[in-house]
């Protein structure tokens, strides 16, 4: 039969699977080379590419901490929270509002807030940095923080809003019968309710603040207040021939993430989707 | 009520994208610099430098190369990666290729991009002597450091990072085709190959337009990568436009031309974002 013969493990399957696993490697040859690297000695990085280290040296890992991941580490968790919290709170709240209600004031918020997912960070670098530097912002840990908070907010308040959309509006006639008020419904029903798509969205905004690089590079000078990526140069260009503590350094960055994906792996591949495909 | 739910967002989004986009077209129309306050007009003299600054060209052609070789990877590959991890035959395996191709998007740019400066380097770098160990080694070259190489380099470090991201989009989206179409195709004797061109791909019709259209957006933008690896050298070989405006503004402090570059990529971005839009109908109730 023809069904069978087309599902039977040929050569054609083989060579796509040695092909699939040919891929792997690429992607995860330099994945794993930086961490067995990063606990070599700069000689061994260098004159044994790609065998193990003769001594494991977990030192780097706590050279790298206290010589400044520490610090940017602890930026980034406090920037990205922030952004976090900013972005959910007035994201679902702006989303709420243009889910529920119909008016020209609404269908004009809602072109703006489109509007503004079609400009990009690169385009706006020039006067934001002039308008953080007239607020004296400059340096500051808010000079990162709100500009976030601007570039997620559309995203993020279209795909609340889209879920917001699919709520059945039976469950809040009840409320407003029992006197609930705007703000109940919003606390107590749509809140509630939109708890993946509000994961989704902790997700992506969390990636993006974790991971922005121009505005932490140009917004922030002084390695104090610097984020694990525009950290992570200064630590390159103070270390020179250290190069196992800045592979160390490295990894302890890429950990968050990759344990957040793990975590919430289908959030994630969720908001992807609907976040490119739907706009 | 409903306007003070809104009042934050808007207020946010005034102040720090709008705002900032409008006075950049205002700046660009004058001469300054960071540390003196005093604007000088200068007119369009900024456009009719652009027009001539040979960088740009430099600049754009880049851009247009990691457009081109991006939509190769990002869209094609990624979804023919897509269709072979959804095929029945794979199934106990996919889950492990998906996790794997997807990790790279995870990890921060600055990571990846100084992981690829050990990958690169000239001396002990892992893409020479790899050359090396395979008797090819007289293909071995300082890649960052050689002019017709630097771009590409850089190009192919974005294309090993960005590809699973694509292809778990083009899962989600091919995961919704019916399977009927599948079985249907299949009972008239159409094997995986013919299967992909007439099944799959006119049905992710709107994902691969999408996704399309993310990419040249993303290539039109691209700052880190070359920023990180190559600082847009050896010479101008491997710069692009977000590189140059950074260059031109904070390195020489040049605000007013840097104004003028922003315009361009925004005019570039905008004009696919638009696209964007109207093809996926955002805003639309469904």
């Amino acid at each position: 039969m023809k069904l069978t013969k087309n599902r039977k493990f040929g050569v054609g399957e083989t060579i796509t699977l040695f092909a699939l696993i040919a891929f792997a490697v690429i992607i995860l040859y330099p994945l794993l080379w930086m961490f067995i690297s990063s606990m070599k000695s700069y000689d061994e990085i260098y004159n044994n590419v790609w065998g193990f280290p003769e001594v494991w040296k977990y030192e780097n890992y706590i050279e790298a901490w206290s010589k400044g991941i520490s610090s940017y580490f602890l930026n980034s968790v406090i920037v990205t929270i922030a952004t976090i919290f900013s972005v959910l709170l007035f994201g679902s709240m702006a989303a709420f509002s243009l889910a529920k209600y119909r008016s020209r004031l609404i269908d004009l918020a809602l072109i703006f807030i489109i509007a503004g997912m079609m400009i990009n960070p690169q385009v706006a670098l020039i006067p934001l940095f002039n308008i953080l530097s007239a607020f004296d912002m400059i340096n500051t840990r808010l000079a990162l923080i709100l500009p976030y908070i601007a570039f997620r907010l559309p995203i993020a308040i279209l795909l609340l809003r889209s879920y917001f959309l699919s709520i059945p509006k039976e469950l809040e006639e009840s409320a407003v019968i029992d006197g609930c008020s705007d703000w109940g419904i919003y606390t107590k029903i749509y809140l509630p309710m939109a708890r993946p798509i509000l994961i989704t969205t902790i997700v992506l905004t969390a990636f993006f603040a974790w991971n922005e690089f121009l505005f932490a590079t140009i917004f922030i000078d002084s390695d104090a207040l610097k984020t694990i990526p525009s950290g992570l140069m200064n630590f390159r260009d103070a270390l020179r021939t250290d190069w196992g503590v800045l592979l160390a350094g490295m990894v302890i960055s890429s950990i968050p993430m990759i344990v957040l994906l793990i975590m919430l792996q289908k959030y994630l591949v969720r908001g992807l989707s609907e976040g490119s495909v739907k706009g | 009520m409903s306007i003070l739910f809104l009042l934050p967002s808007v207020v946010i989004l005034a102040t720090f994208v709008f705002i900032p986009l409008i006075q950049n077209f205002y700046y660009s129309l004058y001469d300054f610099s960071v540390f003196s306050q005093t604007k000088t007009w200068v007119g369009l003299d900024n456009f009719k430098v652009l027009l001539s600054d040979k960088v740009v060209q430099t600049a754009l052609a880049n851009n247009f190369k990691y457009a081109i070789i991006s939509v190769f990877f990002q869209v094609a590959i990624a979804l023919v990666l897509a269709y072979i991890l959804e095929d029945k035959i794979f199934r106990r395996v996919a889950p492990f290729f998906r996790v794997v191709y997807f990790m790279p998007v995870m990890i921060s740019i600055s990571v990846i991009a100084l992981l690829f400066g050990f990958i690169y380097n000239p001396q002990m770098g892992l893409l020479n002597s790899f050359l090396d160990l395979i008797g090819l080694g007289e293909y071995g070259k300082p890649w960052l450091g050689n002019s017709t190489s630097a771009i590409y380099a850089v190009i192919a470090m974005s294309q090993w990072q960005s590809i699973g991201f694509i292809m778990v989009i083009f899962i989600v989206a091919i995961q919704k085709i019916p399977k009927e179409l599948y079985e249907a195709a299949e009972m008239d004797g159409a094997g995986k190959v013919r299967r992909f061109f007439s099944v799959t791909v006119p049905q992710v019709r709107e994902a691969i337009f999408v996704n399309t259209l993310i990419t040249i957006t993303g290539s039109m933008l691209v700052f880190n990568e070359p920023y990180i690896l190559t600082n847009g050298g050896p010479g101008f070989s491997s710069i692009t436009m977000a590189v140059h405006m950074y260059q031109e503004g904070f390195v020489k402090d040049n605000m007013g031309y840097a104004s003028t570059l922003a315009i361009v990529i925004f005019i570039l971005t905008a004009i696919l974002a638009l696209i964007q839009i109207r093809l996926s109908g955002t805003g639309k109730d469904e």
